[in-house]
């Protein structure tokens, strides 16, 4: 019983000792994140949209689906 | 028996403390939604169209310390010279506001060099093609 005291104090002490050095360190990647989200507003940097391409490649698809369908009954 | 009891209390606190650190690490996200940081931002935006002739023609580049600097004024027409440098101070005031309610908004004030050069480097690593920029030893130049 002595044991399970003594771990559970010490997961208490490591991860309360967790939570103050998280908050001390500058989030670097976070704020990599934020400085590129305020960046392209200021900038006003569009990303590529690749949705808009899809109606396109989708009927390119289509046009070469039917001719791929008239070829199998051929075989 | 009450050892028992103070044996599981002390789980569930481990427990609960361990969830408190997951708290902690949702709150490392950096925090630049607040109407001050927006209304700075509104402001280079509207700024942006008279800069980016600047950074184009190279009288104006990207500086390694987040800021904006007159690097060739000679691009510049002389009648306008006077107008791209209140455009940069203008420019730089904001961006120095920034950095500043940023580290603030995080209740971190002590952040704002880290969240300087971390801007820095992106608005080098984002700038067009054919601007100019101030490499870490200070020299201008063309990307």
């Amino acid at each position: 019983m002595k044991i399970t005291h003594l771990t559970s104090l010490v997961l208490l002490g490591t991860s309360l000792a967790a939570c103050v050095t998280i908050n001390i360190y500058f989030p670097a990647a976070a704020a990599e994140k934020a400085a590129d989200k305020i960046i392209e507003e200021v900038w006003q940097l569009q990303k590529p949209a690749p949705e808009r391409l899809n109606p396109g490649s989708e009927g390119q698809k289509a046009e070469k689906s039917t001719p791929a369908q008239s070829t199998q009954p051929q075989k | 028996m009450k050892k028992i009891i103070s044996s599981s209390m002390l789980w569930v606190m481990v427990i609960a403390a361990s969830f408190l650190s997951h708290v902690a690490y949702a709150a490392a996200d950096i925090e630049v939604n607040t109407p001050a940081i927006a209304g700075i931002k509104q402001s280079m935006q509207q700024r942006h169209g008279q800069l980016a002739a600047h950074y184009s023609s190279g009288a104006v580049g990207l500086t390694a310390d987040g800021m904006v600097a007159v690097r060739d004024a000679n691009a510049v027409p002389l009648a306008a010279r006077g107008g791209v440098n209140s455009v940069v101070a203008a420019e730089n005031q904001d961006r120095a506001a920034l950095y500043r309610e940023i580290a603030r908004a995080n209740g971190h004030p002590e952040w704002e060099a880290e969240i300087r050069s971390t801007f820095a480097q992106r608005w080098i690593q984002k700038a067009q093609g054919g601007w100019w920029y101030q490499s870490a030893s200070g020299a201008w130049t063309k990307k």
